[in-house]
């Protein structure tokens, strides 16, 4: 019996680590914005590749899309660059946010490691990330249908991410005319 | 090819703690003097090549090899030279290398530093630390590889963050890592004891002078972290009960019951599964820190890049080391017999209290940075725990214990008659009680209850730790002291200084915000600033708007305050950098915060009395450490050791 008081330091550390293994499931990040769900904000900026062109809300209109805040000065963002490559392949449209950055840099980005995006607005003083309630690059917000944000993910999108947080976001809420993507990018 | 060489030589380091994990333990276990005789070597090795990592690291960060993945994401090419070498424990697997470094450089002290300890006993010491190496540079190795190239490279880097471009930076964390990293050393000799079954007096004192040097680390290194958070945070404060400060805490206030229980069982040879079961505490703490840090569960300003496969690496090790020690712990801690007994008033009574209430402690501070990840984890919600959890929870037991340092150090071992306690601690008491009741009120005019109880435990504290020294050393009477005692008598008067200064800074900090012009003079907490200018300075990688101060008092110029308000280029993250004029008694802050348009900035103002006195305090207790460890019966082991193969133990000073 008197060998019992010895393993309570063991039974106290179990339960702790049981706790940490259950807390690495989670998403601790991030105390979800305060934005989701909430009608996203409306925008309109020049096109990064084409001054005279405008991204804005209309490009989100009437499907679910993405909208990922990037610009060239943010390395998590090269790690991503690759996966958004992927899920554009897939149909997913992307409205790019290119937030406090150079139009060249963001020019020669695009065209050396490959465009995912429909449009990218180019927001070199970041009012529009403020609207968005954007706290870093990258960030990555679903909007449905309806214009309402569904989602934020901060740190850079991995298929990881879009499999746990992502899908089962987009089976809820598209109808398949939709999100004729669903299929392809891991949805279906 | 420089990067990879790193890579390489981190895989031989590898290899080597594999061996010096395995081969001496199960030599120690069989008695084959030719395996144990393999640790020192290999710790060694493994040292060598440790350091070629760490240099093929740096050299990658030196010369702007923008190539390596690490190096573009935490320096830039316009970093100045100091900050680029110190970049190398600005990010996630930078400060993993360090954090190996640091153990190959304590295992190389421990292997040198043994050789009066037997050699089964030093194998298995020096086996478990090479199973702590082998976990942390496998985790290094697979999960966060600092050397890791990117393709196709950038042409310049992301930037240190521009918080840790700070000459504070390049110092806390390395010596914060010696402590942490150090407390690995008595869990090491704390393992190789239910190894092998036995733990003597000698144990004790073979352990004590590693655990207070780690100690001495920590405590270097927590406060340099915290006067860093408040010159250069911008906000004034000290202590912020940050899950990441809380990480560091944990281990010292583990560490500081340790070396108190430590003592207890080198002088009388009892406490000793207590003893063990602290040092193993006081490790797993440490790695626990490396865990919140380093995996998404915890939301800090210190965290670094989350990623759940790290995560759960550190928690299998975390698992490995602590569970492993731990179910080692179960069936054989209750093999160690005290070797006798003590009364209810004696000084291991009072040490007792000590580890109990430092235990509680640590036991609320961990609650406190547990408790959202607990709630979160049972899906009931996203909470944070502040500090007026942490103040209320970590004064409680803190108190009673600062109020029986003054009395636990007077005591005698076994035994101590309360009349003699009494007799010599009365007017030292009622002192205390009078300069702490009476100073603040004549000094700041109020005073709260706390206040006044904190003043008074402080106040006391210094005055009964310098009974002995000034008896002595002034007086010329009564025994001499050794170092030992010196340094205990040094360290409990830094206690009673830090909390002197922590408690008159809180109480009686004067905040002022307010908005100026240039032109315009401002009156503060008894101080005159006269705002000159505002004016456009160059950085070499930052730009900033840098005000000038001049302040007075009673119309006395003390000096130009040139607090800055600083954009980093790369990051284009602005920076406060407060001004703060020191002396002695009282720090004057000031911090330019925003513009307010038409010339007009807001200033924060902040009079914070004795602040200086927390960084005094820790520095004495540091100190207090340094002088401990030159005590004579740990320099005559180290002597001996040298002159003879087998060693007769001295017998043991006063503690």
């Amino acid at each position: 019996m008197k060998m019992l008081r010895y393993v309570v330091p063991l039974v106290i550390f179990v339960i702790i680590g049981v706790f940490f293994a259950k807390g690495l499931q989670r998403n601790p990040n991030y105390v979800p914005s305060p934005l989701v769900g909430r009608p996203a904000p409306t925008f309109s900026l020049p096109n990064v590749e084409n001054p005279d062109a405008v991204v804005s809300s209309a490009d989100l209109a009437g499907r679910v899309a993405l909208v990922n805040v990037w610009g060239t000065w943010c390395i998590e963002c090269r790690h991503e660059h690759g996966y958004l490559l992927e899920l554009a392949r897939a149909g997913v449209p992307i409205v790019g946010l290119n937030v406090r950055d150079d139009r060249a840099a963001a020019v020669e980005w695009l065209a050396r490691l490959g465009d995912p995006y429909v449009g990218s607005g180019f927001d070199p003083e970041g009012k529009a990330a403020v609207d968005w309630g954007v706290t870093g690059a990258p960030e990555t917000f679903l909007v449905g249908a309806d214009g309402v944000i569904l989602f934020k993910h901060i740190s850079p999108l991995t298929p990881a991410v879009w499999q746990r947080d992502f899908v089962p976001l987009l089976v809820e809420h598209c109808r398949e005319a939709k999100c004729p993507f669903l299929a392809a990018a891991g949805g279906g | 090819m420089i990067p990879e060489f790193g890579q390489l030589a981190l895989a031989l380091a590898l290899c080597l703690a594999l061996v010096q994990a395995t081969l001496p333990l199960i030599g120690a276990a069989n008695g084959r003097v030719d395996w144990m005789a393999l640790a020192r070597p290999a710790a060694a090795g493994q040292f060598v090549f440790v350091a070629v990592a760490f240099a093929a690291l740096e050299y990658a960060l030196l010369n702007d090899d923008f190539s390596v993945e690490f190096v573009a994401a935490h320096s830039n090419s316009a970093l100045p030279i100091f900050y680029k070498a110190t970049a190398a424990w600005g990010g996630h697997e930078g400060s993993m290398l360090l954090w190996i470094a640091v153990l190959a450089i304590w295992t190389m002290a421990v292997a040198a530093g043994s050789r009066s300890v037997p050699q089964e006993f030093a194998s298995r010491v020096l086996g478990v630390l090479g199973i702590v190496s082998a976990g942390m540079i496998a985790f290094a190795f697979f999960t966060s590889n600092p050397f890791t190239r990117l393709t196709p490279p950038v042409t310049d880097g992301n930037d240190l963050n521009p918080l840790l471009q700070d000459p504070g930076m390049i110092f806390h964390p390395p010596t914060l890592y010696l402590g942490y990293v150090g407390a690995a050393v008595p869990f090491a000799f704390a393992v190789a004891a239910l190894l092998s079954g036995k733990l003597d007096r000698d144990w004790a004192k073979w352990t004590r002078p590693w655990t207070i040097v780690a100690w001495i680390f920590l405590t270097c290194g927590i406060t340099l972290g915290s006067w860093w958070a408040y010159y250069e945070l911008g906000w004034g404060g000290w202590w912020f009960w940050d899950p990441v400060e809380n990480s560091s805490f944990m281990p010292w206030l583990m560490t500081t019951a340790l070396l108190h229980s430590l003592a207890v069982t080198e002088r009388r040879g009892i406490f000793k599964s207590w003893t063990v079961l602290l040092a193993i505490a006081a490790f797993s703490l440490s790695l626990l820190g490396t865990f919140l840090t380093r995996s998404p569960v915890m939301i800090s300003v210190h965290a670094f890049a989350a990623d759940p496969a790290r995560g759960l690496f550190i928690l299998g090790l975390l698992g490995l080391f602590t569970g492993g020690s731990l179910l080692l712990y179960a069936p054989r801690a209750s093999n160690f017999e005290a070797e006798g007994g003590f009364q209810l008033v004696s000084r291991e009574a009072f040490l007792l209290a000590n580890n109990i209430l430092l235990v509680s402690a640590t036991g609320a501070v961990l609650f406190g940075t547990l408790y959202p990840l607990f709630i979160d984890a049972l899906g009931l919600g996203k909470i944070s725990v502040g500090p007026p959890y942490f103040n209320v929870m970590f004064l409680l037991p803190v108190l009673p214990l600062a109020a029986l340092v003054g009395v636990g150090m007077h005591s005698a071992w076994r035994m101590t008659p309360g009349q003699l306690l009494l007799r010599r601690l009365r007017w030292p008491a009622v002192g205390a009680l009078v300069v702490g009741v009476a100073a603040p009120f004549a000094i700041f005019g109020a005073a709260s209850a706390l206040t006044l109880l904190a003043v008074t435990i402080a106040v006391w504290v210094c005055a009964s730790s310098l009974l002995d020294p000034v008896r002595r050393l002034v007086l010329r009477t009564g025994a001499p002291l050794t170092r030992a005692q010196m340094g205990m008598c040094l360290a409990h008067f830094g206690v009673g200084v830090f909390m002197l200064g922590a408690t008159v800074a809180s109480a009686y900090n004067l905040e002022f915000d307010v908005s100026a012009k240039p032109g315009d003079r401002v009156e503060a907490g008894g101080y005159e600033f006269v705002f000159r200018s505002v004016r456009s300075v160059q950085g070499p990688n930052f730009t900033a708007d840098e005000g000038e101060f001049e302040l007075l008092a009673n119309g006395k110029s003390l000096g130009i305050l040139k607090p800055q308000i600083r954009l980093y280029q790369v990051q284009r993250s602005p920076m406060t950098e407060a001004a703060i004029d020191t002396n002695v008694l009282r720090d004057v802050f000031l911090a330019l915060g925003e513009p307010l348009g038409a010339d007009a900035w807001s200033l924060r103002i902040q009079v914070k009395p004795l602040i200086g006195f927390l960084w005094l305090g820790s520095g004495l207790m540091a100190l207090g450490g340094l002088v401990a460890i030159t005590d004579r019966r740990y320099r005559v082991a180290t002597r001996e050791a040298r002159s003879t193969e087998h060693v007769e133990q001295p017998a043991a000073g006063a503690a």
